[in-house]
């Protein structure tokens, strides 16, 4: 496999005006790897992202894509395929004259129309490759940006938002030809904010808030960041629950305030994974049924939540890049 | 973390302009409005000659309008004159003057710089390919209209602005050179279009600025304004075709009309070129700036009109508005003298020539307060004539209605067996006394050559 990084940024920088929109932010993107961008609106992605296709130039810092610096806009090298902002589809067109075009313009097409044909059966659309764009769904338009990124057999796919407007079926069409590329060798970089497509695709994933990084390694990494977690317990006598927890030494039971909660049946209870241990053997011996015991949001989300700074404050994490 | 196990790669080369430049006439034909733009002028030219060439009320306001039904190439010239007063500022307001917004309107920048890798490229190909399709919409209303011309009137000869009549082969190349003149004021108005859309974006005013500036212009060459500002107007070539149909062609205001034309294309496109090269594609909310339409756009254009206006004025001998009483008696005599000689051929009358005639015209404008010089429709003239056979002279009463532009209607005031209406026989059927009404032009270049 090519050891070559696919993407490695050092310090960049980028303002728009008066706005920072990138500040000092490191980037490290393996061959065959699907990195994970996330953060809130505004923290930077599409901006990061941007500057991975060559859409714009960073004011500072060093970039390189495929073993290449980029020191200007769309200077590139081939084998960097992918859309930011949704993919740029034209809707007077067929599916096909769509990607036909994009074979054309990148002269992919030496082929002819087979590679259109093969791309467009990866994403599950052949049967609507004659049928104009204009009246396709929101998740059909994702499926057809993502063939046009493989149609130019990429290297660095760069996507924003892919799993945006798909069902389940889509979604995990989507997820089997990302991950078929990836053990390919190609490096995918994804920005979403869905906790659960990156658990199921990224190994490594990069947390950038207000334009700076918060976190950057693997998933697992994220998952402890997230420090103490709420956890929901819906039991056969809450109120013997709820007496319970706040005996049991390093939980204490949390004011039901969060979205959802069923404040008469569920008890949300804050703690180390031990402490909840010793909670579910005191139910047991106290003769309280536990019928439901899981997070009240996701450890990923829970980290997410905690780094951004958009959480309600319920984990101590601790990055090793916080001092960007 | 990874290391670099192999060499650098060259950034991607651009995708080729002729690659760009097909796609982008792919884009445009699929979009309904340019089919159905297409669609009208390669048919609607040919039924509008058609229906009115067989109808005994013809457009006399437009230039060889009531030469309709005597011959085929007439209609394409009526075709002409509407297309540059309307039909194609509208075409290219709607062809180039979207030609780059409709990216804005889609959101598909970024999708199209990351294929094609090339601003500069992206822009000729698209430059390229709306010029295609504003020269298959004009291909097609030239040839629609001629050919619905020929199909209802038939292949016959033309009586040109100066009254001598052009025979069928020579009214075609007339014909077909007028259109191609039309060319360059509709590229000068296409690159309007581009600077527009290059600068508004989805702003619908970028869509209009073709028309706009097309209606305002029209506006300005109503009024009796100094000739050389006349001339000095991207539009005044939608009007100097007319001098192709005299002889000989007043080719002075034409090809000043050409290279204005040609100079504001250039300009624009130059423009339009370097403030797309400065967008930034990556701020999605961009809609345009009018700062930046007045500053870069507006005020060279501006710089440009003042610089032709005064180069115009030194380097010819315009002066005035450009009609003096002369120049309208010495056109209006050698209309008359055409003309006659056409009325003595249908009335089988003794050929005469122009030069037996000695025709001369006497021209006075208002009453004696007014200066007899500029447009008005208070024009009246008497022309002279002798015959070789008869010591008496002949006199007609003409008044004149005048525009700005040089185009001048005479309609006969008497004696009515002269320049009165009454139908002639032809070989090809009735038709009114030629003598009658009839259109002029005056070279607004010229001086006076005689009183």
């Amino acid at each position: 496999m090519d050891r070559t990084p696919a993407a490695r940024a050092r310090g960049i920088t980028k303002s728009f005006g008066d706005v920072v929109a990138l500040d000092g932010v490191d980037l490290d993107v393996a061959s065959g790897q699907i990195h994970g961008l996330v953060g809130p609106n505004g923290a930077g992605k599409t901006t990061l992202l941007g500057l991975l296709l060559g859409l714009a130039v960073a004011d500072g810092g060093s970039l390189e894509i495929l073993g290449t610096p980029v020191g200007r806009t769309l200077a590139v090298p081939d084998g960097v395929a992918g859309f930011v902002d949704g993919p740029g589809l034209y809707p007077s067109l067929t599916a096909r004259q769509n990607l036909s075009a994009l074979a054309s313009l990148r002269r992919y097409d030496a082929g002819g129309a087979a590679g259109v044909d093969d791309v467009l059966e990866q994403v599950g659309l052949t049967d609507v490759a004659d049928d104009r764009v204009r009246g396709f769904s929101l998740g059909m338009r994702q499926r057809l940006g993502l063939a046009a990124a493989l149609l130019t057999k990429p290297r660095l796919l760069v996507l924003d938002e892919p799993a945006n407007g798909l069902d389940p079926a889509g979604k995990h069409h989507v997820h089997r030809v990302l991950t078929g590329l990836a053990a390919e060798g190609t490096a995918v970089v994804l920005s979403s904010h869905r906790m659960d497509d990156l658990a199921a695709l990224c190994s490594e994933v990069t947390l950038l808030a207000t334009g700076r990084v918060v976190f950057s390694g693997p998933l697992s990494k994220l998952a402890t960041e997230s420090g103490e977690l709420d956890y929901r317990l819906l039991t056969s006598d809450p109120e013997a629950a709820r007496r319970l927890a706040s005996e049991t030494p390093g939980l204490h039971v949390v004011a039901g305030s969060e979205p959802g909660q069923r404040l008469d049946t569920d008890v949300v209870v804050r703690g180390p994974v031990q402490a909840l241990d010793e909670l579910v053997v005191r139910l047991v011996h106290a003769g309280v049924a536990l019928r439901e015991l899981g997070p009240v949001v996701t450890p990923l989300e829970a980290a997410f939540l905690a780094l951004t700074g958009t959480g309600t404050g319920t984990v101590n994490a601790q990055t090793d890049q916080e001092d960007l | 973390m990874t290391a670099t196990a192999t060499q650098p790669r060259a950034a991607a080369r651009p995708a080729p302009v002729l690659h760009g430049y097909r796609f982008e006439l792919v884009k445009l034909l699929s979009q309904w409005r340019i089919r159905l733009l297409l669609l009208a002028c390669w048919i609607g030219p040919a039924g509008f000659v058609a229906a009115v060439s067989l109808q005994s009320s013809l457009p006399a306001d437009t230039v060889f309008g009531r030469l309709m039904n005597s011959t085929g190439w007439a209609g394409s010239l009526v075709v002409l004159d509407f297309s540059c007063t309307w039909a194609l500022p509208l075409l290219t307001a709607l062809v180039a003057g979207d030609v780059f917004a409709v990216e804005d309107r889609l959101g598909t920048w970024r999708h199209l710089l990351v294929a094609v890798r090339s601003p500069q490229r992206i822009f000729m190909a698209k430059t390229l390919a709306s010029l295609t399709v504003i020269l298959l919409l004009v291909a097609g209303l030239t040839a629609s209209g001629i050919a619905g011309g020929l199909a209802a009137v038939g292949n016959r000869p033309l009586v040109g602005l100066d009254g001598h009549l052009l025979a069928p082969a020579d009214a075609a190349g007339k014909v077909l050179l007028a259109w191609a003149c039309a060319l360059a004021p509709t590229l000068a108005f296409a690159a309007v279009g581009l600077l527009g859309s290059v600068t508004l974006g989805r702003s619908p005013m970028g869509l209009l600025l073709p028309a706009i500036l097309a209606l305002a212009l029209q506006l300005v060459q109503l009024l009796p304004l100094p000739v050389a500002v006349q001339l000095g107007l991207p539009s005044h070539a939608f009007l100097a075709w007319r001098g192709l149909f005299t002889d000989p062609a007043q080719a002075g205001p034409l090809l000043i009309g050409l290279v204005v034309s040609l100079a504001w294309a250039a300009v624009a496109t130059a423009l339009a070129y370097r403030l797309f090269l400065r967008r930034d594609f990556t701020d999605l909310s961009y809609d345009g700036s009018g700062r930046r339409v007045v500053v870069a756009g507006a005020l060279p254009l501006a710089a440009l009109v003042a610089v032709t206006i005064g180069v115009i004025a030194v380097a010819t001998p315009a002066t005035g508005s450009g009609i003096e009483k002369g120049k309208l008696q010495d056109s209006l005599a050698t209309v008359y003298a055409h003309l006659y000689r056409l009325q003595t051929q249908e009335l089988h009358r003794p050929d005469v020539t122009e030069a037996q005639m000695q025709a001369t015209a006497s021209c006075d404008k208002g009453d004696s307060r007014v200066d007899d010089e500029g447009p008005g429709n208070d024009w009246r003239c008497v022309v002279t004539w002798r015959l070789p056979d008869a010591t008496a002279v002949g006199n007609a009463i003409y008044q004149l209605d005048v525009t700005a532009d040089g185009r001048y209607v005479a309609d006969g005031d008497g004696p009515k067996e002269v320049n009165g209406y009454f139908q002639v026989r032809t070989p090809n059927g009735d038709a009114p006394n030629p003598l009658w009404q009839f259109d002029g032009n005056v070279d607004l270049l010229t001086s006076t050559t005689k009183e």
